[in-house]
């Protein structure tokens, strides 16, 4: 998986917990809090679903790797490759 | 024995909600539940071929879907429900009515800033001061121990009557303790409430269960309806089996219950060191319907969606002394909703008030049927003031009645003392004394319903959810 499919991964997952949220120009280096409605509630969603849909887990101390698309594909694509 | 990852004590809007985002993220759970329908403290019924509610009077926390941040859009971005679903109607107006004073309020918050300025022009800064404070509040700050909300008004506002036309709407929506409430439960009403408001569905509570309900069976959860829980049966510190009314066991891996907290404390086994009488809840309420042929708003009513009355110099909010306290209420039309063209055919009118629970479980059959009658019409008589025309007796238009009492909550509920908001005491971190046992519902978190659909949420995510999968 490259880092832009990573990022993808993640956008549908928020597009499914808040429907309502505009992703079209979501920037990548920008933490999603600062453009998105999102608050603690939701990032918890993100983490469940990516266990749910991926079988990725992150632990409660990673959370923050999590604040931009960016920092998402950089802690995330390693795992996700790791997996096959 | 038939294990499960959770199981589920009430199929109330908390328990559902728990249940949706237990089975979302894949856990085997089960809700048991000892009456047949689901709801709690919020159901439904028919008699006579005409449908009832029963304790929705209106959704607090109403909000436009683009007011994301909002509570009821992030419960419902939670369980992943489609508000267009619910079909959500708003209130025309409310208001709250005391002795020469009448402050209207709706869902548009400079409604009610504007009346308090007028009836109270010396008052209008510090009450714009409280709103903005409540505003503002930290949400971390919710959680304090319990602070005195009666003290801290006084903070802002002076004016005894204002104080009490402020709590009024407040304490009969959402507190469980007598003449007062907790600071951050003031906070959460006066936002769902004065800033936010009240909408309905369309069909009314019905609605909103069926959505919960038909969510958490596409997920694959599973319900047993008419099975009560025994026991809770306790081992190492862990609930190790939940025997149920039936004769049958099951076990679990967590236990949330929304039974309330003296009544979940009074399944444990062998039992835990508190003192149960002390926990269990000091407010009821009875409740009279009654159905017209004709519409309030013929009769002149106005816009009133709700009236929160009181009728004596100062408010009271406490256990009555009386079968029924009649000297404040609520009243309730619930053809008083921005229906458009879908009006109520027929005209509802429904009156709570406080109600002393153990004189209406004292009375014998008779007794309690020749209460009922008696309390029926008194009720019906201290709202006449308040109509419009009181001098017009609108007995001939009525089609039907009903009524329910301390005695009706208990007996559906199983609430100590048919107390609807629970137990004075609230447990806002959900933990017991057993490690796999939670509280979830009316004494974890916030009452009515869109805070017991919260706390169902936040209890599933904090002691399921989170840590290992």
């Amino acid at each position: 998986m490259t880092k832009d499919e990573c990022k993808q991964v993640v956008l549908d997952i928020i597009a499914e917990i808040a429907p309502d949220e505009e992703l079209g120009d979501v920037k990548g280096e920008v933490p999603l809090r600062e453009q998105l409605d999102l608050d603690s509630m939701d990032f918890l969603d993100i983490v469940m679903e990516l266990r749910k849909q991926h079988g990725i887990e992150v632990p409660e101390a990673d959370y923050s790797h999590l604040a931009s698309l960016d920092s998402c594909a950089e802690y995330l694509t390693p795992k996700f490759n790791a997996l096959v | 024995m038939e294990h499960y990852d959770v199981a589920i004590i009430g199929a109330g809007m908390s328990g559902l909600s728990a249940g949706i985002r237990c089975a979302h993220f894949g856990r085997k759970v089960v809700i048991l539940e000892q009456h047949n329908a689901p709801g709690g403290l919020n159901s439904f019924y028919a008699k006579d071929g005409r449908k009832y509610d029963v304790g929705l009077h209106a959704m607090t926390n109403f909000a436009p879907p683009s007011e994301r941040r909002a509570i009821f859009n992030k419960l419902l971005r939670q369980l992943r429900i489609d508000r267009s679903e619910l079909n959500l109607i708003e209130q025309r107006s409310s208001r709250i009515a005391f002795p020469g004073t009448d402050l209207r309020f709706s869902n548009d918050e400079a409604l009610l800033e504007s009346e308090v300025a007028q009836a109270f022009p010396h008052q209008i800064d510090g009450f714009k001061r409280l709103s903005e404070t409540v505003r503002g509040f930290d949400d971390r700050e919710l959680e304090a121990p319990y602070r005195s909300a009666r003290v801290w008004v006084e903070g802002f506002v002076s004016d005894p009557l204002l104080q009490d036309m402020i709590f009024c709407p407040l304490m009969y929506y959402g507190s469980a303790v007598e003449d007062d409430m907790d600071v951050g439960q003031f906070v959460v009403m006066f936002r769902s409430i004065f800033h936010e408001g009240f909408a309905r569905p369309v069909d009314g509570i019905r609605r909103l269960i069926r959505v919960v309900l038909d969510r958490y069976r596409k997920l694959g959860g599973i319900r047993k309806m008419k099975t009560g829980v025994r026991r809770l049966r306790i081992e190492s510190g862990k609930v190790s089996r939940i025997e149920l009314e039936n004769g049958g066991e099951i076990s679990a891996s967590v236990v949330l219950s929304c039974a309330g907290l003296p009544e979940t404390y009074a399944l444990i086994q062998p039992p835990v060191s508190e003192d149960l009488p002390s926990l269990q809840g000091r407010l009821s309420f009875a409740e009279t319907i009654a159905v017209y042929r004709s519409l309030p708003e013929t009769w002149g009513w106005g816009d009133d969606t709700i009236v929160f009355f009181n009728r004596s110099e100062r408010f009271h909010y406490r256990d009555a002394s009386d079968a029924v306290d009649l000297a404040s209420g609520v009243l309730c039309f619930p053809n008083n909703f921005e229906f458009g063209d879908r009006a109520l055919s027929e005209g509802v009118v429904r009156v709570t008030c406080l109600a002393n629970h153990d004189l209406w479980r004292s009375y014998d059959e008779a007794e309690y049927a020749e209460a009922k009658r008696v309390w029926f019409e008194r009720i019906q008589g201290a709202i006449l003031p308040l109509m419009p025309e009181f001098t017009r007796d609108f007995s001939s238009e009525l089609v039907a009645t009903d009524m329910f009492t301390p005695k009706t909550v208990h007996r559906f509920t199983r609430r100590s003392r048919g107390a609807i908001y629970g137990s004075p005491t609230k447990i806002k971190d959900g933990k017991t004394p057993v490690s796999n046992l939670f509280l979830c519902g009316t004494d974890q978190g916030y009452l009515g319903i869109v805070g017991s659909m919260l706390s169902g949420v936040v209890m599933a995510n904090e002691h399921v959810l989170k840590g290992v999968g």
